[in-house]
């Protein structure tokens, strides 16, 4: 397959992409606003192209096992789901992380708690980047905005995944998921034949046997586990913090937004700005690694920033962390598969600058 | 007799079963008298006889054998609790020329891994399962299990299994039997010589059986726990062959057409 430019939803783009991506192997179970990614892998057939694996699971907790079993052969596999789905995930994700293995998880969010809504939110920040699961640990977490981030960051997911030995994630949502916008799609990749050296694949002669396992019953080592995870993630936190920005250069009000709310603070950047109100934006694209440097240099020349996120605030803590007190931070977000007008968001930056 | 010395019993030529080639030297945490040493040697033999050791990739549980990756030495991936199945899919659909086989407790592969046994099985996946059926919880301390006896006392049954309260045991083997996705179920035992040679001929049958793509094999061990069961390693066995046997009788359930 050439490279391509294509009519697509989000959740489709992924679908294609991952095949494009040369991935081995895909594990899902049926939730919306997600389906489209396994309907359209299971329509596409891949197996008797690119030989590779589509299973649909008979629950998220065996896909994602699916998924464990796969990346402990150092193939490169991933799963989808939407929320309620994600939360039962999180045993498998923290397996995965413990045996520091790299597989890429797609969530299209949806509102929440329980089973909640199936419209778009951004209520699961906290469960993607503060590890989600038991234990001490982080996932890489991409925040695409587009159809065709929903695309690129399936091969950057797997890129990162595997650079780390850490599992990544999409954290999209029911709009990117579902949103159609024309995508460029990259040419098809060859799946890779390497034999990883740490990967279970059969024992020869020439290597002790490998054992893919997140269990260390002496303390000592596990601690010493536990700081060789936390250098990891200060490595990611040095090397892979992507983000974007919008007229930050005069900004003296910034919205810090991510995904959907982040392209409609493009939105709302602009009417403020017919306002005369000198507003920005800062689009964190990794939200782990979370932007907490260049957010800290942006707090010394702005009066204030504003996360705007479909959720109760969470995000918000991230900058607030990141800020250490130097600006004010408020927090507006709407809930339960409500989406904010660019209006109301210009409405709330008046107020919040108003104080 | 009262001549025979230590040193007169351990002559080569008196050994006549030994340690497979390819069980390691680690010292086993199993309690004494258990099967699961048994089981796994006799799993080893086969693996080392069937030259399988280069293209086996292994799935351990949560419970007794948790570690069972120290004592045999081929690749293995630990599971979280149930859901080796799940790992054994995706290894096997993605290198369906491994040989690959799942080991599971009876609280691991009847309880919380119920989902992940029956579908694995339903699905046909070309693996083997081995399945050691204890009746109750070894190593969380002897707490009932979906295979404890009816009237039989755990440290969650204190007044023995009530299956009006409890619900009664339940026979993983013949539900999966049931499944076409099963090419061969079998139970079996490790409590006599007997036993260990039908295990191993079983075992052999499940390699030919994944050779040939023919689906899911599913060998139950009827095993004994002497400490769960607080018993001395030979009453344990008596006893299991008094109560547990004709609750889950030895011998194959579902064979393949030749």
């Amino acid at each position: 397959m050439e490279k391509e430019l294509r009519l697509m939803k989000g959740n489709e783009a992924i679908a294609e992409a991952a095949i494009r991506a040369g991935a081995d192997g895909y594990f899902g179970y049926p939730i919306t606003p997600q389906s489209e990614i396994l309907e359209y892998l299971m329509e596409a057939n891949p197996q008797a192209t690119t030989g590779m694996v589509v299973l649909q699971a008979e629950s998220e907790v065996a896909a994602i096992n699916m998924v464990y079993g796969g990346a402990a052969c150092g193939k490169k596999v991933m799963t989808s789901s939407s929320s309620p789905g994600i939360s039962l995930k999180q045993e498998g994700i923290t397996y995965i992380a413990g045996a520091e293995l790299p597989c890429l998880i797609v969530n299209v969010v949806r509102g929440g708690p329980g089973l909640g809504t199936i419209q778009p939110a951004q209520s699961d920040y906290f469960q993607a980047t503060k590890g989600g699961g038991h234990g001490d640990y982080h996932l890489i977490v991409l925040a695409p905005a587009s159809v065709q981030e929903m695309a690129d960051f399936v091969e950057l997911g797997f890129d990162l995944a595997f650079k780390y030995r850490n599992p990544a994630m999409i954290l999209s949502d029911g709009a990117i998921g579902q949103m159609m916008e024309k995508v460029w799609l990259k040419p098809q990749k060859k799946r890779s034949e390497e034999i990883l050296p740490w990967a279970t694949t059969g024992k020869p002669a020439t290597r002790e046997r490998n054992i893919i396992t997140s269990l260390d019953l002496d303390p000592e080592r596990q601690e010493r586990f536990n700081l060789k995870l936390i250098a990891k993630y200060r490595e990611m936190e040095e090397k892979e913090v992507r983000f974007e920005e919008f007229m930050t250069e005069d900004a003296e009000y910034l919205f810090v937004a991510y995904g959907t709310s982040a392209r409609l603070c493009q939105k709302a950047l602009q009417l403020a700005r017919a306002e005369g109100i000198k507003a920005g934006l800062l689009r964190p694209v990794t939200l782990f690694p979370f932007p907490k440097k260049r957010l800290n240099e942006l707090a010394d020349r702005v009066k204030g920033m504003l996360a705007v996120e479909m959720s109760a605030g969470q995000m918000v803590e991230d900058v607030m962390l990141s800020v250490n007190g130097k600006t004010r931070v408020s927090h507006y977000g709407r809930m339960g598969g409500m989406i904010p007008t660019p209006e109301e968001v210009v409405e709330n930056l008046k107020s919040f600058i108003k104080g | 007799m009262a001549d025979i010395t230590f040193n007169d019993i351990i002559k080569p030529e008196n050994l006549t079963y030994k340690k497979s080639k390819l069980m390691t030297d680690n010292v086993m945490h199993y309690c004494p008298g258990c099967g699961h040493g048994t089981a796994h040697n006799v799993l080893a033999e086969v693996l080392e006889e069937e030259g399988l050791q280069e293209r086996t990739v292994g799935i351990t549980p949560v419970g007794c054998s948790v570690l069972m990756y120290n004592y045999i030495d081929v690749d293995f991936q630990e599971a979280a609790h149930g859901r080796a199945p799940a790992l054994a899919t995706a290894v096997k659909r993605l290198m369906p020329d491994k040989f690959v086989f799942t080991y599971q407790g009876d609280g691991d592969l009847a309880a919380i891994g119920t989902a992940e046994t029956i579908h694995t099985c339903n699905r046909g996946e070309n693996i083997l399962m081995l399945f050691i059926n204890n009746g109750i919880y070894g190593m969380t301390g002897g707490q009932m299990a979906p295979t404890t006896l009816p009237g039989m006392k755990s440290s969650t049954s204190p007044y023995g299994r009530d299956v009006s309260m409890m619900g009664s045991p339940i026979k993983m083997a013949d539900i999966v039997a049931m499944l076409p996705g099963t090419c061969y179920v079998t139970r079996q035992s490790v409590n006599t010589a007997a036993g260990v040679r039908k295990l191993k001929k079983a075992l052999k049958k499940a390699v030919q059986y994944q050779n040939e793509n023919r689906g899911t094999c599913f060998i139950e061990v009827v095993s004994n726990c002497p400490s769960g069961w607080k018993m001395t390693p030979v009453e344990s066995n008596k006893w299991m062959e008094e109560n547990m046997f004709p609750f889950y009788p030895l011998g194959d359930i579902k064979v393949p057409a030749e």
